[in-house]
């Protein structure tokens, strides 16, 4: 399957596979007015599978999203043709508004208009605790 | 304080927490000289879920301190019945008072609260989350019943999953040295992961048992709490664990004859009434000191200290 090059433009390389909708949605791509590939189950010598985002425009990203998803995921930034960054993804320290708490006794279930915020506080274990309440959420 | 809120007990260092125990240790001693300390300042309790002795012990603490106290007891009094947010809340309130002691049933809510507030918020319990200001109590109780805060092996027992005065107290005794905790709950009801991980990362020695009986001998300080009906979803689930624990008078001969028992109150059959003469019992005196660290508290918030003066 052929999907043409970016000339100007971010590619997500290295999503794990199945996971590319998730970050189609969270990055809310489907908003953009450029063109967007989406190619799933792409070969991977490294993975077997992979998901691959081609993004035609240069455009600011959220990587603190990318890098809950999946910490392996390589942000290409691509100019003229030329790839003249490449940059890697951490599980991030807080996430604001990526994931919503779970529990029903949160104030975040009755209060409008106030951000949903966890913090890391397992990184091995990959758990983020709700600000509010302390809620566990598991990656 | 460099922090104008109390949210979490954790918001407390151990140093401001000796302080405020100091502080609560004079008013004892001297109330006369604090009597005037608050005069035309204003509390605001802010109770959206009832609560009888956390908030009038917050409006005795200001009348002691010769302040004045308004407020509401339940939800369906404030503009939160009309749909107000919490945040809208606090910032009209924030206009007309010094200091806010606010109780809310979802966790989390005095956080929100003190995000958006020009005066200091004090978390008088949200949900089954925190309750510093009981701690606080329960410090100061141990403080003056035993005559200090570490070297102490403390048995809790109860609804240690729901129960926040648990939790927090956990978090505060964590700081003291050569603390044991003794954690007696049924297999239900145990204390919630995030606070295991936290006594296991404090190095803190621990254990979880589901007899009281068996550990009764270890104890300086047994803290009872009640099964919370208010904190289960499902009815048969509170049945069946309501009366897991009862501590009467037989139990207690198997306590050392120093350890004290105290219990946030209120209580319903978790302890005979039988035990209430027993002089270890000290529940009681217990809620008298939730007064006195409450006036400590207001008086730190606000930065007042004796007769009155800038602390």
């Amino acid at each position: 399957m052929n999907i043409d090059g970016v000339s100007t433009g971010i590619v997500l390389d290295h999503i794990q596979a199945g996971k590319s909708m998730q970050i189609y949605e969270l990055l809310e791509l489907d908003k953009l007015s450029c063109s967007v590939a989406v190619v799933q189950n792409a070969r991977s010598t490294k993975y077997g599978k992979k998901d691959i985002i081609k993004i035609d425009a240069l455009i600011d990203l959220d990587l603190d999203v990318l890098g809950y998803v999946d910490p392996n995921i390589t942000v290409d930034i691509i100019k003229d043709s030329k790839l003249i960054e490449k940059k890697h993804v951490a599980l991030p320290e807080t996430l604001t508004n990526v994931i919503k708490c779970k529990n029903p006794r949160c104030i975040t279930s009755v209060e409008h208009g106030i951000d949903q915020k966890f913090r890391l506080t397992d990184k091995e274990k990959k758990i983020y605790r709700c600000c509010y309440c302390d809620a566990e959420f598991k990656v | 304080m460099e922090n104008r809120n109390l949210i979490s007990i954790t918001d407390l260092s151990a140093g401001e927490i000796d302080e405020m125990i100091k502080l609560a240790d004079d008013i004892i001693a001297d109330p006369e000289a604090y009597s005037e300390a608050c005069r035309r300042k204003k509390l605001a309790t802010l109770f959206f879920e009832p609560s009888t002795r956390t908030r009038l012990s917050f409006e005795a603490a200001m009348l002691d301190l010769g302040g004045n106290v308004l407020g509401f007891s339940s939800a369906d009094s404030s503009s939160v019945s009309k749909g107000e947010s919490v945040s809208d809340t606090i910032r009209v309130i924030g206009n007309y008072v010094d200091i806010i002691a606010m109780r809310h049933p979802k966790e989390g809510a005095p956080t929100v609260a003190a995000a958006r507030s020009i005066v200091p918020i004090i978390n008088a319990g949200d949900g089954g989350h925190f309750h510093p200001t009981q701690t606080l109590t329960d410090l100061l109780t141990i403080s003056r019943k035993i005559g200090r805060l570490d070297n102490i092996t403390i048995g809790l027992c109860g609804d240690l999953q729901f129960g926040r005065t648990v939790h927090s107290l956990i978090e505060a005794m964590l700081r003291y040295e050569n603390v044991k905790f003794v954690l007696i709950s049924p297999e239900e009801l145990r204390v919630p992961s995030y606070i295991i991980d936290k006594i296991r990362d404090a190095g803190t020695e621990y254990k979880e048992v589901t007899k009281m009986e068996d550990v009764m001998g270890e104890l300086d300080v047994l803290y009872m709490t009640r099964v919370q009906k208010e904190r289960f979803f499902n009815e048969a689930d509170y049945v069946r664990l309501k009366d897991t624990y009862i501590l009467d008078a037989e139990k207690m001969q198997l306590a050392k004859d120093d350890m004290i028992v105290m219990h946030p109150l209120p209580r319903v059959n978790e302890i005979a009434v039988e035990v209430d003469s027993d002089p270890r019992a000290c529940y009681f005196d217990q809620t008298l000191y939730g007064k006195y660290i409450r006036m400590a508290l207001i008086l730190t918030l606000l930065g007042i200290g004796r007769n009155g003066k800038k602390a």
